[in-house]
């Protein structure tokens, strides 16, 4: 099964935090040990929400908003593809994620 | 005779078929013909088979309807006879630790719990917890479509996750007896099926999963609540209070298996709150009074539970030990303590009114009375506060 790791958190308490607090060698670590297990297919870390450019349209024309498709205090931060097994197995993967202040959204995908 | 059945025949058919929702569906089905044609025609000589021989016509009519049907009807032809006993085992408990999954919400793995496992039809499920049929139906299908589509495994958990997904199936079953034991709301004050079907399946849990402690246990407290049965219902339907109860209608044999039960688990070394809250319903059940109770005990029991789920819940319950085993003020200051978390359920208050009325006052305890009856819907605990209210008016 191929799962998307929806890495959710408020780009305002990320980006309070110091380089030491956020961790990256633990993250860095993390996606490492993924690669090497052959469990990740992809990821990466988003610019903060106010960075987004949404397009969107009304009948048949296109329409650029500037910011996010959903104003909400959390987003998603990053993101990584794994395939595992099964459920438990994504599972054990998303708690392994060290920056405690994210939720991980786990999320199946669709195969066509 | 069709709870056993259909949980063993659902278990078998996952494992054959490799569809959870295709065989949960199959064994519906053939439950729900089973209900209308065993109480006309009696229940066949083997019940098994009968269920069996159903499912797989509808199966037959599912792939016939799938175009699946040749590759199919050969593997359940080739494989249909049942299980051997070795196999069962692994079903049945892959079934169970699949419907109490933790990515399921507690409401739909009680509802999958009572439907896959029990084998308990929709309108049963919906008449247990006054819930239209509709909104059953689709809490079951979501479910349903969640274990297959987020690829929830159809398997025992490994070791290391044992404890953890067992501490699931655990909670189901205590939700599933409480449930029984004394609705929420509803016309019946306690509706037994549900008990008793908690009890059944933990009794199951406790032989396919032997030497668990905790699983032990919630079968020892579950046996030790039915053991007052008899005793918690006045004859005019009304609730009657531990305090109360006329305690020669307690079953005596039943109390003293339930703590041998108990007693084995804890020499297991174990200890959890499934043990501790069987050894306080035991302290209870021992006890030849209530003013014999041996109140210390039980509070000691209540430190040690507090310490391993430190709830508010939990920490009303030792105050009422506390207001027994030290004191009413004492009591009364610590319930207080609780009032942020606890002021909307209904035994905060009904707890607090209780220790007023031992304090000398009435008119503060007749307040906390009322504020108990806006909250509760049971009507047998409607019925005892209206007459406490009564009482002190």
């Amino acid at each position: 099964m191929k799962y998307v790791l929806m890495l959710v958190r408020s780009d305002e308490a990320w980006e309070a935090l110091t380089d030491e607090e956020r961790d990256y060698p633990a993250i860095m670590r993390w996606f490492g040990e993924l690669a090497g297990r052959g469990v990740l297919q992809g990821g990466a870390e988003l610019q903060a929400a106010r960075t987004a450019t949404t397009v969107s349209w009304d009948e048949g024309r296109s329409i650029l908003t500037d910011g996010p498709f959903l104003e909400t205090k959390e987003t998603v931060g990053g993101f990584a593809m794994i395939e595992v097994p099964d459920l438990d197995a994504a599972i054990e993967v998303a708690q392994s994620w060290p920056a405690q202040s994210h939720r991980v959204e786990i999320r199946p995908m669709v195969h066509h | 005779m069709v709870r056993d059945e259909a949980g063993r025949l659902t278990a078998a058919l996952v494992r054959l078929l490799g569809d959870f929702a295709l065989a949960e569906d199959l064994v519906q089905d053939a439950v729900v013909a089973a209900l209308r044609s065993w109480p006309e025609r009696g229940v066949p000589e083997d019940p098994a088979g009968w269920l069996l021989a159903t499912a797989r016509r509808r199966a037959i009519d599912h792939w016939r309807r799938q175009r699946r049907y040749e590759e199919k009807l050969a593997q359940l032809v080739r494989e249909a006879p049942p299980p051997e006993r070795a196999d069962e085992v692994d079903d049945r408990l892959r079934l169970i630790f699949t419907c109490c999954h933790p990515a399921l919400g507690r409401e739909a793995q009680l509802a999958l719990t009572l439907r896959a496992v029990i084998g308990l039809t929709t309108p049963q499920i919906a008449h247990a917890f006054l819930a239209t049929e509709t909104a059953i139906a689709q809490r079951i299908v979501r479910a349903k479509r969640k274990i297959v589509a987020a690829g929830i495994a159809y398997r025992v958990p490994a070791a290391e996750q044992l404890d953890e997904r067992l501490g699931e199936v655990l909670a189901v079953i205590y939700l599933m007896f409480n449930e029984g034991y004394l609705a929420t709301a509803g016309p019946s004050p306690d509706r037994r099926d549900l008990a008793d079907d908690a009890e059944w399946l933990a009794r199951l849990v406790v032989r396919l999963l032997p030497a668990q402690p905790e699983a032990e246990g919630l079968l020892a407290l579950l046996r030790l609540h039915r053991a007052r049965w008899a005793a918690r219902f006045g004859p005019d339907g009304r609730l009657v209070l531990l305090r109360d109860q006329d305690r020669s209608l307690w079953d005596r044999e039943a109390i003293a298996a339930a703590s041998e039960l108990l007693l084995g688990a804890m020499r297991r070394g174990r200890p959890g709150p499934y043990q501790l809250q069987a050894a306080i319903a035991a302290c209870h059940a021992e006890a030849r009074s209530w003013e014999a109770t041996d109140w210390r005990q039980v509070l000691l029991l209540y430190d040690a539970l507090l310490r391993l789920t430190p709830t508010a819940v939990v920490r009303l319950n030792r105050a009422i030990a506390l207001g027994h085993g030290v004191g009413p003020d004492e009591a009364l200051a610590e319930v207080e303590r609780l009032e942020p978390e606890l002021r909307h359920y209904h035994l905060f208050h009904a707890t607090r009114a209780e220790l007023l009325r031992r304090l000398g006052r009435p008119v503060e305890a007749r307040a906390a009375d009322g504020r108990a009856l806006a909250l509760t819907r049971n009507p047998a605990e409607r019925r005892l506060l209206e007459e406490r209210l009564a009482a002190s008016g």
